[in-house]
């Protein structure tokens, strides 16, 4: 009998007591090794492209935009190749637009209809941004939502909401916080939060570290 | 005119965003590998699997976490294109069932 | 071939749309809450294959060209609170229509 073998990954319950649906997962898994539709290499494989996928890669992405701005250029025009000269495999996106932040301007990211997100470059999404919550509120109070996460756009701030319904993935390019001239990538990469990415928060400030 | 019930942008009545996370049960992980190894084969398209989320019934749509409407949607989408049947998952989480509770 | 070939598409930025208020059984990925609301095209994206048709299994052809579509919030929500504020929304082309004079981008 096969077991997911991944004992370093969460906690997890006895078997017998997972819900109907977690049950069910493992004797899908085992039908379909079975009938030969996916092989067991299959499922590893994935396992380890979606860890080897985090936010990481959107704050190398950012950082590298905040010291170079020919790459930034690079960045906005043709997100995909801005990818490849990091080494970031962004292959697996059909379509990805960079969306800049500025002092007047604030871009935030939801898929109301699912839970679309940019899972090759930044891996799994967090559990509030597939909450019936932030589905719901993103769109009509978008202010609301920042505010929750510590942003407080003012006045004259222009506030854009994105909803992803179709195949076009989004990332916020957040805007460099103050202070951090001389500063290096890596450091500046540190600032650069997941939530910055999508674009609830701005980044981190010099002098939080 | 009837809204989906995974149409909910602008629906009223949401609360705060809970910003706690868990990390992921193994079951999670292989739902989330199943799903995107049956996505690698070409066995399913993501459209698919939305559609059959958005044909659940409404209430289960509103319980379940996400993973278990991501199983659920693999299992439906799997019968519906008789890939496996629902008898033969049933048959196989019997044996299995068996065996946790051995352990 | 022939379904394959860029025919021109239908709007350009700028241009003023409404979102048609339809509705039918399927999957559809255009959003309740934007369904007859007048906005602008922000960017042609391209030709994709429709999703609606792709959730029944189907090949999606012909393409649908893809739109980036802008929005007041004021227009969406009716408020006038935070008149800058915008949501963006993309929408293929079979579910948008021309409209003229309506609204007006701050």
């Amino acid at each position: 009998m096969n077991e997911v073998a991944n004992p370093e990954h969460g906690h997890d319950h006895p078997k017998h007591e997972l819900s109907h649906y977690a049950k069910r997962i493992y004797a899908i898994r085992d039908l379909l090794i079975e009938k030969g539709v996916i092989t067991e290499k299959d499922i590893q494989c994935q396992i380890e492209y979606q860890e080897a996928r985090s936010p990481a890669n959107g704050a190398q992405l950012v950082a590298r935009a905040w010291v170079d701005p020919e790459f930034k250029a690079r960045l906005i025009a043709d997100p995909k190749s801005a990818c490849a000269e990091l080494g970031i495999d962004a292959s697996a996106i059909n379509e990805f637009v960079v969306l800049e932040n500025t002092e007047q301007l604030r871009h935030m990211v939801v898929c109301t209809l699912c839970s679309c997100y940019p899972r090759p470059i930044l891996g799994r999404p967090p559990d509030w941004y597939k909450s019936f919550n932030y589905r719901q509120r993103a769109v009509v109070d978008p202010r609301g939502v920042m505010r929750e996460f510590g942003l407080n756009p003012g006045d004259d701030v222009e506030v854009r909401v994105h909803d992803s319904t179709a195949d076009i993935r989004y990332l916020v390019l957040p805007l460099r916080p103050k202070g951090t001239e001389n500063w290096s990538e890596a450091d500046l990469a540190k600032l650069v939060t997941r939530d910055s990415l999508i674009g609830v928060m701005d980044p981190l400030d010099a002098i939080s570290e | 005119m009837t809204r989906g019930h995974h149409d909910i942008g602008g629906v009223p009545g949401a609360g705060p965003i809970d910003q706690s996370e868990h990390s992921l049960s193994d079951w999670e992980i292989l739902a989330d590998a199943v799903n995107q190894a049956l996505g690698a084969r070409g066995v399913k398209r993501t459209d698919e699997m939305r559609r059959a989320r958005e044909e659940m019934d409404s209430t289960a749509y509103r319980d379940m976490t996400y993973y278990e409407r991501w199983i659920a949607s693999i299992e439906a989408i799997l019968i519906e294109k008789k890939i496996i049947t629902k008898e033969e998952i049933d048959r196989k989480l019997a044996e299995f069932e068996t065996k946790w509770g051995e352990t | 071939m022939g379904r394959d070939v860029n025919s021109p598409s239908k709007f350009k930025p700028g241009d003023r749309v409404t979102v048609k208020f339809e509705d039918r059984p399927g999957h559809l990925r255009t959003p309740w809450y934007i369904r007859g609301k007048s906005g602008w095209i922000e960017r042609v994206y391209g030709q994709f294959r429709n999703p609606e048709s792709l959730a029944f299994g189907r090949d999606g052809l012909p393409k649908k060209t893809l739109y980036l579509v802008a929005f007041n919030q004021s227009d969406v929500w009716g408020r006038t609170s935070e008149p800058k504020d915008k949501v963006l929304v993309d929408i293929y082309e079979h579910w948008l229509e021309s409209s003229v004079g309506e609204g007006t981008s701050s």
